[in-house]
């Protein structure tokens, strides 16, 4: 029931929003609010029953929606989605109070998209059934576009046209692929009544049995993969990002970083992960690579940006690669960093969005340049954007460490990808973080006022202590005590990442590798 | 025959009606009798179609196929599903016509006596059991259609219209009636159940029966507009009024495809143990997979690069017709189920769309752009959402109409092995998304050029039936999806 709640308080909302004269700003700003913290309310009784001990689905509700496919409404959370429900839940909240200055006309239709949008990603970390979860998967794509396309900046139609085809082509082969493998496990395996299946669960079942032929598989993978790694969005597929993310609003970056591409890295873990184990294994090593391109690239590319929110933007493409990485090592270690590094990636980066959003608010520019010196005008913006700017970099402490430091060890001792090269350059990256983020710092933050612009900046207001101050919270809680979060999530993992390992080695025959084998078999060997 | 009489029932009311109003329109030429007269006729065959049904279902059992009028017509589920979408159609055009036609100072009551002949000759083609009957209702069709084509006599596009659709379509039909003479030819029958079973037991003359089968899918392919006899769709569609091109393309669409369906299921995929029929079956499967994909391919690649949003549509129709005969290379119980889900979604949809159009159209504004469109969101929210509706479920984004037929078309095919026709179709819906998504763009993200403004009225009436039907198809598909399956068991 909770879980229903929270997937439906939103779309409630944005019904009723409908409904309400599109004069009334402050009703409409207001009651937008109430509606995503009574969701907060709600999704917080929904961690507070969840049990981290039961690997399977919990708050399961089903109902047939599509008899004949076999299609229904299946809904339930486990170790992998709780914490990215919650971190929905959380950050909408945070980025509806943001939007009471940053978005300035059509309010209505705005936070009618955005609850729809909190709606649709909900949905998608809790669907367990394909058709349902490519429903939802699209459905994100509407609001999102809307809110590029109508609240952007400058070059905002460009960047709502890109995102939308980007996200686009990934997902209809991801349709086809449903759809194949839902004929496959419906009808040639299962012989259902309507020859069809879309429940997850069944297929997941199903296919730990009967593994498809791993010709097929990996086509199925690489299309699953397609999609997810676009989402990501995965090194030579993130094109988009730094366009979407730089010309959205403020609020629709927090979403976008913060929320957003949590879906790709989620549908990883779920899909390719779960339910193609040996093709995972096969790709692992390539997808890692081009992850830890990514790591390199996006610092690189950061580095040398002059425009803030390009800057940030362009660091997510890096931290993100540390999620994949720690992913498709395939160890315990490496996906729980990769869980926890989702959730610091959404806290931290947003923050940043929202500390660029602050400024761009009183100056109308995200020139690097053209700030210096705001620690003497701004003291406790800036402690809250250097806080922020730390737990990007990973400064131990801080949620960041936690996360990238457990997605390298992942790394560093996994059987599947079987070389320390993937560390080492992927550790880099840390460096490099270090290197832009406080580089921005110092030239935005520090120094003399070179600009006579910045010397009547306003400090922040309550409202954006409001906002800031949680997100504060839980990156030293993440920080100093990850264990409270690695909880939900470990037995979970464990169960997977063991049930992924059984499976390819249950089918030798696919693995063309005998080191690999060999590597394999010793490391569960040392396990036991 | 009391059950002959029950079959007859609804074509009966229509013919009988159409030729009623024409009547009376000479006698009074009260305008608003005879718009409203012929309303209440399509509403009245709409009713009574359901009698119809109900009353098969109790007597015999809908399952088996009814044969009456000596086995000319036939009567099963599927062809009276695609009545009620045929009617429907009618319906919609019907009640946003007379304002349209106002709008354009052309007010005449032969209009929607068209629309009811059209309707009539579509409902022929879905219950036709012999070729002759199959080849009557859609010259039937054609005919009222080559005439609504032309009903803005005055301007030159609407004479270009009527003339390039006569010409073309004489000449399709010419080889529709060759194909049928030589299929009689090889087998001395014109019934389809009578032939299916010939096709069977292998007694024919296979070379022109061959001959005959290639001329009639040529008839055919011409009607749906398929590739490559596309080119004369959307200069049809654009001359013609807009309401009208929005039904042609539509009804007049999908009652092409049911002909198709016919000639599929009946002559050329029956189910057979001599190889001459197995060998022919899998060739025309592999000639209409190719027709099918190229035909989304050119449709969309097309549409892509207009800059007149009725012609945009006219092309995409040309990319839908391609999509749905993806049912037909099929050839399963899932690939008719979703032909009949997916035309009625299109039906919806498009027609919803180009009416949306017609009520922006004025008597000097022949052509709206997509230029046009800028700003539109601003003015009127509403209808602006509502084009967005239609344009997203034209793209086949969830959770509207278009996403659940294209789904199932999709897992017919697959289904059928044919994978590779499927990626295609997803190559084409992606191309199709960028202009689809261009016209939402201009209309919301665009600062308003030109004052356009939609003319309320009764023309709302159907476009708000077709984004209810576009919405609830997309989000309960189950009831339509075991409305067919219960019909066509």
């Amino acid at each position: 029931m909770e879980l229903i709640l929270t997937l439906f308080i939103p779309l409630a909302g944005a019904i009723i929003l409908l409904f309400v004269n599109r004069e009334k700003h402050n009703f409409i700003k207001y009651f937008t609010l109430s509606v995503s913290l009574l969701t907060f309310i709600v999704s917080l009784f929904l961690l507070s029953k969840f049990d981290f001990n039961n690997t399977n689905f919990q708050f399961l509700t089903e109902a047939i929606w599509i008899e004949r496919l076999n299609a229904g409404f299946r809904v339930g959370v486990d170790g992998i989605s709780i914490l990215l429900v919650m971190l929905t839940t959380f950050i909408t909240p945070i980025t509806i109070l943001s939007s009471f200055s940053a978005i300035e006309k059509r309010n209505k239709e705005y936070y009618f998209l955005l609850l729809l949008l909190q709606f649709a990603i909900t949905g998608v970390f809790v669907a367990l059934d394909l058709f349902l979860f490519y429903i939802f998967w699209e459905l994100v794509l509407i609001p999102m576009y809307f809110i590029i396309g109508l609240w952007g900046g400058k070059n905002r139609i460009y960047s709502a046209v890109k995102f939308f085809i980007y996200t686009v082509v990934g997902s209809l082969f991801m349709l086809v692929a449903i759809i194949w493998l839902g004929l496959y496990v419906g009808g040639n395996i299962l012989h259902l009544p309507g020859g069809f299946t879309s429940n997850f669960m069944q297929i997941r079942e199903v296919l730990s049995q009967n593994p498809i032929s791993f010709d097929i598989e990996k086509w199925l993978f690489l299309a699953f993969a397609l999609s997810f790694c676009i989402k990501v969005p995965l090194f030579p597929l993130h094109t988009w990002l730094p366009d979407a993310h730089t010309e959205a609003p403020t609020p629709g970056s927090v979403i976008l970083a913060g929320i957003l591409l949590k879906l790709g890295t989620y549908g990883l873990i779920r899909f390719n992960i779960e339910l193609f184990p040996h093709s995972a294994y096969f790709y692992a090593p390539y997808i890692s690579i081009l992850a830890v391109i990514g790591i390199i690239y996006g610092a690189l590319v950061s580095a040398v940006q002059t425009d803030v929110k390009r800057l940030v933007a362009f660091s997510s493409v890096s931290h993100l690669g540390f999620v994949v990485l720690g992913i498709f090592s395939i160890t315990v270690e490496g996906m729980q960093g990769a869980i926890i590094q989702m959730v610091n990636h959404g806290l931290s980066t947003g923050m940043l969005f929202l500390a660029v959003g602050i400024l761009y608010e009183r100056r109308h520019t995200r020139e690097i340049a053209e700030y210096g010196g705001i620690a003497r005008v701004m003291p406790a913006f800036s402690v809250f954007f250097g806080i922020a700017m730390l737990a990007s970099v990973g400064l131990p402490g801080l949620n960041g460490f936690v996360g990238e430091f457990l997605c390298l060890l992942g790394a560093f001792k996994s059987p599947v990808l079987n070389s320390y090269l993937f560390t080492i350059f992927g550790a880099t990256g840390v460096i490099f973080a270090a290197v832009y983020l406080l580089t921005m710092f110092q030239k935005v933050v520090f120094g003399p006022i070179t600009n006579p612009h910045n010397h009547s900046l306003k400090d922040l207001n309550n409202r954006e202590w409001a906002y800031l101050v949680p997100i504060v919270i839980f990156i030293v809680w993440i920080g100093v005590y990850p264990k409270f979060f690695l909880n939900y999530s470990e037995k979970t993992v464990k169960s997977v990442v063991s049930k992924v390992h059984t499976q390819s080695l249950g089918n030798t025959s696919t693995l063309n590798n005998l080191n690999l084998l060999k590597n394999i078999e010793s490391n569960l060997g040392a396990k036991k | 025959m009391i059950y002959e009489f029950y079959a007859l029932l609804p074509l009966a009311i229509l013919s009988f009606s159409s030729l009623l109003w024409l009547v009376i329109d000479g006698i009074w030429k009260n305008k608003s009798l005879n718009f409203w007269g012929t309303f209440a006729s399509l509403v009245i065959t709409f009713v009574s179609i359901f009698f119809s049904i109900q009353y098969f279902d109790l007597i015999t059992g809908i399952a088996r196929n009814q044969l009456v009028t000596k086995g000319f017509l036939s009567f099963n589920g599927f062809s009276y599903y695609f009545d009620l979408v045929f009617v429907f159609a009618g319906i919609l055009t019907l009640l946003s016509s007379r304002d349209y036609q106002r709008a354009k100072y052309i007010e005449l009551n032969e209009f929607y006596t068209l629309i009811l002949i059209a309707v009539f000759g579509m409902m022929i083609i879905s219950h036709s059991n012999n070729l002759l009957t199959l080849f009557l209702g859609i010259e039937t069709m054609s005919l009222s259609f080559y005439v609504l084509a032309g009903f803005f006599r005055k301007s030159n596009e609407g004479v270009e219209s009527a003339i390039k659709y006569f010409l073309l379509g004489a000449f399709a039909t010419g080889f529709l009636v060759y194909g049928i003479a030589f299929v009689y030819g090889a087998t001395k029958s014109l019934y389809l159940d009578e032939l299916s079973v010939l096709v069977q037991n292998g007694s024919f003359q296979k070379v022109y029966f061959t001959i005959g089968l290639v001329l009639v899918l040529i008839g055919l392919a011409f009607k749906i507009a398929a590739f490559p006899f596309h080119q004369w769709a959307a200069d049809v569609y654009t001359g013609s009024p807009t309401t009208v091109a929005g039904f042609m393309s539509t009804a007049g669409k999908a009652s092409a495809i049911f002909g198709l369906y016919l000639i599929a299921r009946y002559l050329i995929f029956p189910f057979s143990g001599i190889e001459f029929a197995k060998f022919t079956s899998s060739q025309v499967q592999l000639v209409v997979a190719i027709i099918s994909a190229l035909t989304m391919l050119v449709g969309n690649f097309i549409a892509l690069v207009q800059k007149n949003v009725k012609r945009m549509l006219a092309y995409s129709s040309i990319a839908h017709a391609g999509y749905l005969l993806m049912g037909i290379v099929a050839n399963n119980a899932e690939g008719w189920n979703a032909i009949g889900f997916y035309s009625l979604s299109y039906l919806f949809m498009q027609i919803g769309a180009f009416l949306v159009l017609s009520t922006i159209e004025t008597s000097e504004m022949n052509f709206v752009t997509m230029e046009d469109f800028s700003g539109f969101s601003k003015k009127h929210p509403f209808v602006a959402g509502t084009m967005s509706v239609f344009m997203l479920s034209l793209a086949g984004i969830p959770p509207f109409a278009g996403f659940f037929g294209k789904y199932l078309l999709f897992v017919s095919a697959i289904k059928a092995g044919y994978l590779w026709l499927t990626i295609i179709a997803v190559i084409a819906s992606i191309i199709s998304m960028y202009y689809y998504i261009g016209l939402i763009l201009y209309m919301y993200f665009k600062e308003p050029k030109l004052e356009i403004s939609p003319r309320f009225g009764l023309p709302f009436v159907s476009i708000v039936l077709c984004l209810a039907g576009t919405i609830i198809l997309g989000i309960v598909p189950q009831y339509i999806i075991d409305f067919t399956y219960y019909l066509i068991r």
